[in-house]
């Protein structure tokens, strides 16, 4: 929205961003719509209107989205994959994984396998995942413990 | 030489993209948590080189494959003592802006950026190329922040 066309409306966004930061705090809990939209003094339809605009996601759409993305974070850390599930407010793993395999393009399993091994390699071989001109400036390479 | 398709003629590009680009930081741990907890940015890589050295690289939502390394000043090989001690005061005192991103919506970033406590140089306003406003991060590196063009 061109800025708000400076600016008549900022508490309108005042009101969605703190209802996108409710989320962000709240999103492992089981929040629903109308927690969110009277966390911005909304309406609800009124509310999923302004939200969508501005963020181009529905409330829901949204709050799926942090959860796949904090899944994702747990994942890389090596958590077990039901553990996830639940600790990030989803209540069925079966529908955890369709919509994480949907956005992330892996089912958690593989993807959390992925990640383990990549953060193993990252441990023993850093080198591997730097930018030989960066590691030579700082003297990385002359560190012998690393490949 | 890379090569792409244009119709039926071939066009041989030099330069094609940037994939890596450095921040210089006071603290990498702060910096951590500004860039990926305060603006939303990724973490790529973040592999320990040894008692403290860290190479710490975070990417944009969007942009996956721009890895911005957040470079700790330090005395090293980079900087000797005297350049270091140069650089992090020129750093800390906002000397350098180091580029302009992008958002969709340029005032609910700000409020929401406001709101978790991101220092404003600049609100925003309408300049004649479009909306801005300027950030700076937590070491006194600042930033333009543009809204995309819908």
């Amino acid at each position: 929205m061109a800025a708000a066309a400076l600016f008549p409306g900022v508490y309108l966004y005042r009101r969605i961003v703190q209802a996108k930061l409710f989320i962000d705090g709240h999103y492992h809990e089981a929040i629903n719509l109308d927690n969110i939209a009277d966390e911005a003094f909304f309406s609800k339809f009124h509310f999923i209107r302004l939200f969508k605009n501005t963020y181009g996601k529905t409330p829901h759409q949204y709050l799926i989205t942090v959860r796949v993305e904090q899944a994702r974070l747990l994942l890389q850390k090596g958590k077990p994959v039901a553990e996830v599930c639940y600790t990030v407010g989803f209540d069925s793993v079966t529908s955890f994984s369709a919509l994480f395999k949907k956005t992330i393009g892996q089912s958690p399993s593989a993807y959390r396998q992925r990640e383990i091994k990549r953060s193993a390699e990252m441990q023993v071989s850093p080198l591997k995942f730097i930018p030989n001109c960066f590691a030579q400036e700082k003297g990385w390479l002359k560190n012998s413990n690393f490949q | 030489m890379f090569c792409s398709a244009l119709g039926n003629q071939t066009t041989k590009h030099m330069i094609t993209k940037m994939n890596h680009v450095s921040i210089f930081v006071l603290d990498q741990d702060s910096a951590y948590e500004f860039y990926v907890n305060k603006l939303g940015f990724k973490v790529h890589t973040d592999a320990s080189m040894g008692p403290g050295m860290r190479w710490l690289t975070v990417c944009p939502p969007e942009q996956p494959d721009l890895e911005i390394s957040l470079m700790a000043i330090a005395e090293g090989m980079m900087f000797k003592k005297e350049a270091a001690a140069q650089m992090r005061s020129m750093v800390s005192q906002g000397t350098f802006g180091f580029g302009v991103f992008e958002c969709n919506d340029l005032m609910a970033t700000y409020e929401e950026l406001k709101a978790k406590g991101v220092e404003f140089k600049k609100e925003p306003t309408k300049e004649f190329y479009g909306y801005e406003a300027l950030f700076k991060d937590d070491s006194g590196n600042w930033f333009s922040l543009g809204e995309k063009e819908r």
